[in-house]
């Protein structure tokens, strides 16, 4: 079977070795300080002989007696080239694309001082003392988060936006008790809903889903189900998955009239110039962070934010940093409230979350301390521009239309597309190293605009769609 | 001690002075025709001011790199934290995951214009099978408790799919990692605790009766949290399967098995690997990590979407299938636990890992990480009390001083061991003994580090001895002292917001 194995890697030869028995090979490893001197030195304080003795206590048919069915041993300049290679077989694209990770600008040095190794190669802050770089600039996220969502409270990160929108779903549950039905609006992203949807499944709660209408959620539809007296919570995107921004002027206080928590998703980095969940009456705000400076590296890592009231911190899953004095009173900080956690709660806990994102919640903090007010304004106004006059000029073509007319938005939007969005999306890839969009049914096409993206990267875009398009009409006839 | 001393102590916010920037974008070529204030109503704008701070570059470099300075990471020096293996992350691994073709790519990008990552991802999970001894593995979990998590929905998955519903218990030893039963609970299932010996390991006999068709499966570290293999493992995975339960590794202690032996070989059918722990990634000061799950030939279908999956062969023209690599949701028994394809800048690293020490370097990992554990353990156990005296993996526990008349606790040996330069060990952990102090050196320390550690640890013994207000009172070099937890919890201040406030 092993064979088998070595066989299904791509490009890659293993050697099928005999049967093995541990033995340093004259070469040293660079990651291996042990000469053969230090081992047998050390296998005498333990009062062995070699190496296998210290797997003595493994019965012998269940131990490994051969080699790995994998690669060789690479030297730095062979994995350099490797990996060289291996990019070669991506493309790297110009992104009109969002829906949920966003290709922002990110100062040269976030990814600098990120990088530093006292903060890459540590460990949670448990011992405080040697721990305050860590745990300074947690709070520091914190509160920036808090800020940003307009919340009292922020914890010191999740995994990404869908578990992080998955956990306050089970923190309303719990906070209510009682109750295990959460209602979720059908504008929120897909992506997000299908982790949800997951949670819920094994967790035992009950998903509704609020209905669309034109683009937004329903209200009515809203109002009838929340009336029901059993919601724990209700989970609405703002902006939402097609980029509009919902207006919940009084859905917060609906909400309460029935002892539901109010739980708003949103993108971060447009929570700088729309209107906070601490201002629509939130309980919960949840999301993902990577539009704040994080790269998006093919999925992840990325950062889930999580802020409630102070009322609800008890219930708040994940690690929480407070401010403290130490014995000469200085001011520090260290892990608070961790009653909650699973290493003293195990079952009880409020999540069973451990290891969290704290590098990436460092990306943030360095990135909000560079961009600060201003800055988060700027680049959703360059955003905002960008995207409108992409949607501007694209539906001068009159194959495209907006497919959510007069609803407004920040930085992305649905058009419908009269004509074949694969051979779109293909032509604009292979032309012009464009990402246009994301298909989100057979005929619309989600798009997004950031900075990065210049009035020239857009003219040309159009132009290459209106080519597209018109010499697929004539083909046609 | 190599970590700078003098605390910094400052905050971002109070180094802001109002228009300093940070930052340099392109100028707006169409902010005339497209103002936000005008395209959205303003009620639905932001009202309040962002109170954000505002500094200019240097500020920002001086004051992260200041901050950096008070904290103690692998690079600063020896981490003997238990459990966690805090291995050297190499830097390789760092400029490889920094790769712009890669770092670049959108998750939603067409599938041909990614099919070098798509390898990555595919190459990586066959390689941890293969280390494993599993047929196949989702690189999709964040963290260890997330495939914790992932794992046991795989297990009620496959319980379901059967019709099955009635399995609802989950047996977990009582010397588990927390996580264990947090993971459980969050899965919806019910948490059996299952005693241990004297010795550490599960006991057989109180696990029979624990057996019945209400059992779902058994959560099992191997070797558990004192470091001790469990030599019944072939019986209990046995006994596991007769009453029709999944055994379920919980991958944390991986590191001493590679190279000498496989959890798909004990006979565990689902498992989670820490790629931050064994894979050399970095922790990051708590992440990211990333927790791939394996499942035995069986299985495969019950993982979660999305996937990779490989095309071979080739089409009726004899060319190769394209694309080789696509992301599909197939069999959708689980559903998605994340969003996209997991953490894949930290694939990255432990792909790069795996590729620089080739599997002759590997099996080497294992062996020299357990060495180093029987060679403090036994180098110390004069001096301080060794509980279960037989061989360890790659960590063991200590229940504190073995003198246990001087009043010095556990961890006021773990905060002296701070005023010389370690990091401390885990401390009052795993919770069958009071004063537990948990070792675990990894592969990549040499011996010199090893015996100054253990010269320090008799020093702390003999300190308790001489001078136990001396170690009682430690920490004394480090940045800060002693805190005051108490108060924290007590009144917890967690923004800058409330800190002025009060």
């Amino acid at each position: 079977m092993w064979r088998g194995l070595a066989a299904r890697l791509a490009r890659a030869t293993c050697k099928a070795a005999g049967p093995q028995s541990i033995n340093l090979k004259d070469n040293m490893y660079k990651y291996f300080p042990h000469t053969q001197g230090d081992i047998q030195s050390m296998l005498k304080t333990c009062g062995m002989s070699s190496l296998d003795d210290l797997y003595s206590d493994i019965p012998e048919e269940l131990q490994l007696k051969r080699e790995y069915a994998l690669p060789d041993a690479m030297s730095e300049i062979e994995v350099r080239k490797f990996f060289d290679q291996l990019g070669e077989k991506n493309q790297t694209l110009k992104c009109m694309i969002g829906a949920g990770c966003y290709d922002h600008y990110s100062p040269a040095v976030v990814q600098n001082l990120v990088e530093r190794s006292e903060f890459l190669t540590s460990y949670t802050p448990y011992q405080a003392e040697i721990s305050q770089g860590t745990l300074q600039y947690i709070f520091e996220y914190q509160s920036m988060m808090a800020e940003l969502t307009g919340m009292e409270v922020s914890n010191a990160s999740m995994y990404d936006g869908c578990t992080a929108t998955a956990e306050a779903m089970m923190m309303a549950c719990a906070a209510s008790r009682k109750r295990n039905k959460v209602l979720v609006s059908a504008t929120l992203n897909p992506i997000v809903t299908r982790v949800v949807m997951t949670y819920a499944k094994f967790h035992g709660v009950q998903v509704e889903t609020i209905a669309e209408r034109d683009g937004v959620t329903d209200k009515a539809d809203f109002e009838a189900k929340v009336a029901a007296d059993d919601v724990a919570g209700v989970i609405v995107a703002a902006p939402n998955f097609y980029g509009i921004v919902e207006d919940y002027t009084g859905w917060a206080d609906t909400c309460h009239q029935h002892k539901t928590l109010f739980i708003i998703n949103s993108v971060a980095s447009a929570l700088g110039v729309l209107k906070s969940p601490g201002e629509w009456g939130a309980d919960i705000a949840v999301g993902d962070g990577q539009s704040l400076g994080i790269p998006m590296n093919f999925g992840g890592p990325y950062v889930g934010y999580m802020c409630t009231s102070k009322k609800l911190i008890r219930k708040m899953p994940g690690r929480i940093v407070g401010e403290t004095r130490d014995l000469d009173g200085k001011r520090t900080f260290v892990l608070t409230l961790q009653a909650r956690e699973q290493h003293i709660r195990r079952e009880k806990a409020t999540s069973n979350i451990c290891s969290n994102e704290s590098l990436m919640a460092l990306y943030i903090t360095v990135y909000l301390a560079l961009m600060g007010k201003k800055g988060l304004q700027e680049v959703n106004q360059l955003s905002y521009s960008g995207a409108h006059y992409l949607a501007d000029r694209l539906t001068d073509n009159p194959h495209f239309t907006m497919r959510y007319p007069g609803k407004p938005f920040l930085n992305e939007f649905v058009v419908t597309v009269d004509g074949d969005i694969n051979e779109l999306q293909r032509q604009l890839r292979e032309a012009q190293g464009v990402q246009f969009g994301l298909k989100i049914a057979p005929d619309e096409l989600l798009l997004c605009v950031t900075e990065t993206i210049s009035k020239e990267d857009i003219d040309n875009a159009v132009e290459l769609c209106n080519q597209v398009i018109e010499r697929e009409e004539i083909e046609n006839e | 001690m190599k970590m700078n001393n003098v605390y910094y102590g400052k905050l971002i916010f109070e180094l802001s002075k109002p228009g300093r920037v940070g930052y340099s974008l392109p100028k707006n070529e169409l902010s005339g025709e497209y103002r936000m204030q005008e395209g959205i109503p303003a009620e639905l704008l932001r009202k309040s001011e962002l109170e954000l701070p505002e500094c200019d570059e240097l500020t920002v470099v001086r004051h992260y790199t200041n901050m950096s300075n008070n904290n103690f990471g692998v690079d600063t020096g020896f981490y003997p934290l238990g459990s966690c293996t805090m291995k050297y992350n190499p830097k390789i691994n760092e400029e490889i995951a920094a790769h712009r073709d890669f770092t670049a790519l959108h998750p939603l990008q067409a599938v041909d214009s990614v099919q070098g990552a798509l390898e990555v991802y595919y190459n990586l999970q066959c390689s941890l099978a293969e280390i494993a001894g599993m047929s196949e593995f989702t690189l999709n979990p964040f963290a260890g408790a997330h495939g914790e998590l992932t794992g046991l929905m795989v297990i009620r998955s496959y319980h379901m799919s059967r019709g099955d519903d009635k399995r609802t218990k989950i047996i977990i030893p009582d010397s588990a990692h927390g996580t264990n039963p947090a993971s459980s609970a969050v899965c919806g299932l019910d948490v059996v605790e299952v005693k241990s010996r004297p010795d550490g390991t599960v006991d057989v006999d109180a696990l029979k009766p624990l057996l019945d068709d209400t059992v779902a499966g058994m959560m099992m570290t191997n070797p558990n949290t004192l470091g001790l293999f469990e030599h019944n493992i072939a019986e209990i995975a046995k006994l596991v399967h007769a009453c029709g339960g999944l055994m379920y590794y919980d991958g944390a202690n991986l590191n001493p098995m590679l190279g000498k032996c496989r959890p798909g070989d004990l006979g565990f059918d689902v498992m989670h690997i820490n790629l931050h722990k064994t894979f050399s990634t970095p922790h990051g000061g708590g992440g990211p990590g990333s927790g791939p799950v394996g499942v035995r030939a069986g299985l495969e279908k019950f993982l979660p979407n999305p996937r990779v999956v490989r095309h071979e062969g080739t089409d009726e023209d004899g060319n190769p299938i394209k694309p080789e690599f696509t992301i599909d949701f197939g069999d959708d028994a689980l559903g998605s636990i994340s969003g996209f394809l997991g953490n894949f800048a930290v694939q990255m690293r432990a792909y790069t890992y795996i590729l620089s020490l080739g599997h002759e370097n590997i099996k080497m990992v294992g062996p020299l990480a357990t060495l180093n554990a029987n060679y403090i353990k036994e180098s110390l156990k004069d001096d301080y009390e060794l509980p279960i005296p037989t061989v360890c993996k790659h960590e063991f526990v200590f229940n504190g001083l073995k003198d246990k008349s001087t009043g010095v606790t556990t961890m006021d040996v773990a905060k002296r061991l701070l005023d010389y330069g370690f990091h401390a060990p885990t401390i009052y952990f795993p919770l069958l003994f009071h004063e537990a102090l948990m070792i675990e050196p990894c592969e990549n320390e040499s011996k010199e580090t090893l015996d100054s550690f253990i010269a320090v640890m008799h020093k702390i013994a003999q300190e308790a001895k001489d001078d136990p207000e001396l170690v009682k009172g430690a920490p004394h070099t480090t940045p800060v002292r002693r805190l005051d937890d108490t108060q924290a919890a007590l009144h917890p201040v967690v923004t800058y917001k409330e800190l002025t406030a009060k």
